[in-house]
């Protein structure tokens, strides 16, 4: 096995994915970074979603679904036999681009993982609550509402409640797709800015279609194209001197 | 660069006519360069009088270039080599303006180089002129084709340019030592010689963004310490 960078969080390496026929990753290899926040663009169909939802197994779901090569995190094989998908899920959190709040009050929202992963219970319920809602800047505003239906809240508030119910188990990796994609331009600038703050604790990968999003908040971003990796790498140097000529021509909008 | 095409067509309806008026502007300053030096030969004070008033011309083009620049950085977000472009030319026309402002220079020093014969070393200033000019026209022929080859000629020609200024500056000296009543003339020849010298060095600095805009790669200061003789700029 090759050296595996001190600061890689997750790495893939020949990583294959199939649906039936259809070859949606091709032998990709990749490190992401620790606490990095990592922005994955492509236009549609090009394996964005499917390689995010290689770190929490989320794909296993689907049928007819193959993954072939090596996937890790912290070094450790994630499509090995006998992993515990369960807790990998609690590592690994996702968030969705449509906020999905359980139809249940704020407080149930925050404490539904910590509460079925057996991590607090009681009065500990509380504190989590306090703590992942003031991560996301929703606690001054809804301490005194905490038993109201998530489903009475904004979509920006809705989508912080998601963020801060993924955060509640103690996650070291966050799976974002297009998670402002259902927002408006403010909202989703705030929503970035969060995500900027959350990068300094989580590893945070995120698909985006919005590549003025991926240029402001990301400290890498990877090009995907028909299923390849076609580049992964600082950010600055993706969006001023891209190394291949179809991110060159995806970044400008360029073709010809 | 130059046959890329963008989805948005708008975008290269933009660039292009940033592309022309760059272009355009650089050979506006060339002409005022030619103009300041066939006032010298001609000994024509009307006609460099005619080449500071020409000037304004130059300034508005570096505001509209300017401006233009702003509002594609504003409007149309763009990346990499689009990037690279505006952030060029939002450099050259700086140094183009300068060209400019360097030929008002040269034409101001006339009326001192017509009271008097001329030193023998004016004879030298139009031929010197006209290798800056070479330069500063093969710089806007790698611009407008996106050729790094004949911007990195560009650059290799400048040593030349300040060679043959200290040349001159040596020889009016040593004039001026032994004629004072040379030393009005002797001035202003050597400070025609000097605009000229700075001419090339604004020439290479466009020559660096023409590098650096077709590859992405910063050219600038690389030789510092092996040209000492180039002013900085």
């Amino acid at each position: 096995m090759a050296d595996v960078p001190r600061a890689a969080k997750l790495r893939t390496d020949g990583l294959n994915v199939h649906y039936g026929d259809f070859h949606a990753l091709k032998n990709v290899t990749a490190v992401i970074g620790e606490r990095r926040l990592t922005a994955l663009i492509g236009p549609s169909g090009c394996g964005k979603s499917t390689f995010l939802r290689v770190f929490n197994r989320m794909n296993d779901r689907v049928a007819g679904c193959r993954v072939e090569g090596i996937v890790e995190l912290d070094g450790q094989p994630l499509y090995r036999r006998g992993v515990d998908i369960e807790a990998l899920r609690r590592q690994v959190g996702m968030v969705f681009q449509r906020p999905n709040p359980f139809p249940l009050s704020i407080f149930e929202n925050v404490v539904f993982g910590p509460r079925i992963h057996a991590l607090a219970a009681g009065a500990e319920l509380e504190a989590v609550a306090e703590r992942c809602l003031g991560a996301v800047g929703l606690w001054d505003d809804l301490k005194d509402r905490l038993d109201d239906s998530a489903l009475t809240l904004t979509p920006e508030q809705m989508q912080r409640l998601c963020i801060a119910r993924a955060i509640a188990v103690e996650p070291d990796v966050l799976l974002m797709d297009e998670p402002c994609s259902s927002l408006d331009p403010i909202a989703t600038l705030r929503i970035e800015s969060l995500m900027r703050e959350l990068s300094h604790r989580y590893t945070i990968l995120v698909v985006t279609h919005n590549m003025q999003q991926a240029a402001r908040i990301s400290d890498d971003t990877g090009f995907l194209l028909l299923g390849e990796l076609v580049e992964l790498g600082p950010t600055a140097t993706v969006f001023t001197r891209p190394r291949d000529r179809r991110t060159e021509d995806y970044v400008t909008g360029g073709f010809g | 660069m130059t046959t890329r095409r963008h989805i948005n067509a708008q975008f290269d309806v933009e660039l292009r006519s940033l592309k022309d008026q760059i272009s355009a502007m650089g050979s506006l300053v060339d002409r005022h360069v030619g103009e300041a030096v066939a006032a010298l030969i001609e000994r024509d004070r009307e006609r460099a009088r005619r080449v500071i008033e020409a000037d304004r011309a130059v300034n508005q083009s570096e505001l509209a270039i300017d401006e233009q620049c702003i509002r594609v950085l504003a409007l149309q977000q763009p990346a990499a080599s689009d990037l690279r472009f505006i952030a060029a030319a939002l450099k050259m026309v700086t140094d183009l303006e300068r060209i400019g402002d360097l030929a008002v220079n040269m034409a101001e020093r006339v009326p001192a180089l017509c009271e008097e014969p001329a030193l023998r070393a004016v004879e030298e200033l139009p031929q010197m002129a006209a290798a800056a000019q070479t330069m500063l026209r093969d710089v806007l022929e790698a611009f407008v084709n996106g050729d790094p080859v004949k911007a990195e000629a560009v650059l290799a020609a400048d040593p030349a340019i300040d060679a043959w200024s200290v040349r001159i500056f040596d020889e009016v000296q040593s004039v001026m030592g032994r004629d004072p009543s040379s030393v009005p003339r002797g001035l202003a020849t050597i400070f025609f010689a000097k605009h000229i010298e700075r001419m090339a060095d604004h020439t290479t600095n466009v020559a660096e963004m023409v590098i650096y805009l077709v590859r992405g790669q910063d050219v600038r200061h690389a030789k510092a310490s092996s040209s000492p003789q180039r002013s900085p700029t």
